[in-house]
């Protein structure tokens, strides 16, 4: 019996091996060519010879990077923020309140959320440069939040379901409107859920490509992802591969550190959130 | 702390509020003042209802409606910004002009081609990831945990990485050969990209569907003699139907508008455009707004199509199709 478990122990330590590498493995090749110096670049070992921040310097002194960098944070925590703000006002009306046009709001949101972006990039480009929003941080910011809000009403309505109806009949019971029943009752509880949330909308805009090379012409509102594919090489005849890669590992940590996070913030929504009350 | 627990949970918690809703009405529904007051509680809910989502259903419109229906009349239209002067409503000659190119049915096979494979690909290592997920019994939370990293790398970051990868001389993968220049190879690499990047995603969906399934149902299997892998088609394949199709329509809609990979992978060289890549060439790179607003539209209809099929021939629910309402 013991021997059984000890073997199906290390049967599964192989398998999560296995998990490990698959996620990994891209990941620490991208880390360890942004770390090669010029001369062992091209030399196709997985992991350098001679580690050198080299391409880290070579970025951080390049002004389209920096500003481009600027550019993503901000974008995105606008973006995010807004979206965040009336998804969740969306959000607590279509899994609490009883209104007409619910079902089409749901169903709305369901046909934006598989909308091909593609689609809109033409007439959002004509749009956007009669109006004078091309290459601007607005114009990014407003399509970002336009294909934010799906996702974020599904997962805060699912966040919404989970808080015990009893407290909004006590609040209105103690002489609450709905509205307060929702603004100071049920959102600070649905906090947890909206963090969560948050950051499932934040990856989505940081993540974003087609948007941020199709209504951007310069360094003013270029995001990083689109930067990265405009990079050109300290010498007109260098390939840009080191630089490319240090910027990529950049926009890879925030993401990898909200991933930490939000690990921790499902475990903690999930039970304290909907269990606590 | 499983999901399914919480699940069940939840569940339960629903029943009481239930039952505790319908007794209060019955309580209630004595006097008339009490009746009054219920239905002036229930105009200010749905005024309260209609002010909340207000704001968001109105940017959705404003940015995808307007648009949509813009794009359709410059279909419509010779619209090209190096001719501003030639520019005049032609009705469908557009359409002609785009079905009848082989560049654009060149790159409608190959995304057809592309989310086939990819989809399929990626609902069978999905499925055993998710079983992984699911079953492991040492370092759960870091196989978790270290399986969302693909999901969250930015796309572009990923595809570089591969692109570097299969390039020759400089990546671990490449050696001598470079497999990037020629079609197959690319498209290949394209799948292979798309895959490791949204198998994860995949994976969460399935496991959703897997914490439903009753682990009584598979005990009792397995006294009877039922192997695995009858168990896994008899038992959970069926029970998780509902999630599989779910996430196939998710994938399959997204594979369909891939752009990120093809675009840093090869550019769209040696053949390898998406129909997202074609429209992106002429609209950005050829400024020609007429034919680019023309494939916008016909990758719209395909879009629509591929949704129809899932959902009334495979009947995949629609997400978020139950009123989610509480009576």
């Amino acid at each position: 019996m013991q021997q059984e478990t000890t073997q199906r122990k290390l049967t599964w330590t192989a398998v999560n091996t296995l998990v490990l590498i698959y996620a990994f493995v891209p990941v620490v090749w991208i880390i360890s060519l942004s770390l090669k110096d010029s001369a062992s670049l091209n030399d196709g070992n997985f992991l350098p010879v001679s580690p050198s921040w080299a391409s880290y310097q070579q970025i951080f002194d390049n002004p389209d990077f920096t500003r481009a960098l600027i550019n993503s944070i901000g974008i995105c925590l606008i973006a995010t923020f807004v979206a965040i703000i009336f998804g969740t006002m969306a959000a607590y009306a279509i899994a609490r309140l009883d209104f007409p046009g619910k079902r089409t709001i749901v169903a709305l949101s369901l046909l934006i959320a598989m909308f091909p972006q593609i689609a809109l990039v033409t007439p959002l480009f004509k749009i956007e440069t009669a109006l004078g929003l091309f290459d601007t941080w607005l114009g990014l910011i407003i399509p970002y939040i336009t294909f934010a809000l799906p996702l974020a009403i599904y997962t805060l309505s699912a966040f919404f379901r989970e808080i015990p109806w009893e407290l909004e009949k006590a609040a209105k019971m103690d002489g609450a409107t709905p509205y307060q029943a929702f603004r100071q009752v049920i959102t600070p509880l649905a906090m947890p859920g909206v963090f969560t949330t948050a950051i499932l909308v934040f990856i989505s805009c940081w993540n974003d490509f087609l948007f941020a090379i199709s209504l951007t012409s310069t360094s003013a509102s270029r995001t990083v992802p689109a930067a990265m594919a405009y990079f050109t090489g300290a010498t007109t005849f260098e390939k840009p591969t080191g630089p490319i890669a240090a910027a990529a590992v950049i926009i890879t940590i925030p993401i990898v550190i909200f991933v930490l996070l939000f690990q921790r913030r499902i475990v903690a929504g999930l039970t304290s959130g909907a269990v606590k009350g | 702390m499983s999901s399914s627990t919480n699940a069940a949970e939840a569940a339960g918690a629903r029943v009481i509020e239930g039952g505790l809703d319908g007794s209060n009405t019955g309580g209630d529904d004595g006097t008339e003042i009490a009746k009054k007051r219920f239905s002036e509680g229930k105009r200010a809910e749905r005024n309260l209802g209609i002010k909340l989502v207000a704001p968001a259903v109105i940017i959705m419109l404003a940015v995808t409606a307007y648009p949509i229906f813009y794009a359709l009349w410059l279909s419509l239209n010779r619209a090209d910004l190096r001719t501003p002067d030639a520019n005049e409503f032609i009705g469908l000659e557009n359409y002609v002009t785009v079905l009848s190119s082989s560049i654009w049915w060149q790159a409608f096979g190959i995304t057809m081609f592309i989310t086939v494979v990819s989809a399929f690909l990626e609902l069978i290592f999905g499925m055993l990831l998710a079983i992984v997920m699911h079953r492991t019994i040492v370092g759960r939370g870091l196989v978790r945990t270290s399986a969302l990293v693909p999901y969250a790398i930015v796309t572009v970051v990923a595809a570089f990485s591969w692109r570097f990868a299969w390039t020759q001389d400089l990546g671990w993968l490449a050696g001598s050969n470079a497999p990037l220049t020629g079609k197959w190879s690319s498209i290949a690499i394209i799948i292979l990209a798309e895959v490791w990047k949204t198998v994860p995603f995949m994976a969460l969906l399935l496991m959703a569907g897997l914490a439903l399934v009753p682990e009584d149902l598979h005990k009792a299997a397995a006294m009877d003699g039922g192997s695995a892998w009858q168990r896994f088609w008899a038992i959970t394949v069926p029970l998780i139907k509902p999630s599989i199709l779910v996430a196939l329509l998710f994938r399959t809609l997204d594979a369909f508008r891939i752009f990120d990979n093809i675009f840093v992978l090869t550019g769209g060289a040696n053949e390898t455009a998406s129909v997202s890549m074609v429209g992106y060439n002429n609209l950005i790179r050829g400024l020609n707004l007429g034919i680019g607003s023309t494939m916008a539209v016909l990758i719209f209809l395909s879009i629509a199509i591929i949704a129809f099929i899932f959902i009334k021939v495979f009947g995949a629910a629609a997400p978020g199709s139950d009123d989610g309402g509480r009576r």
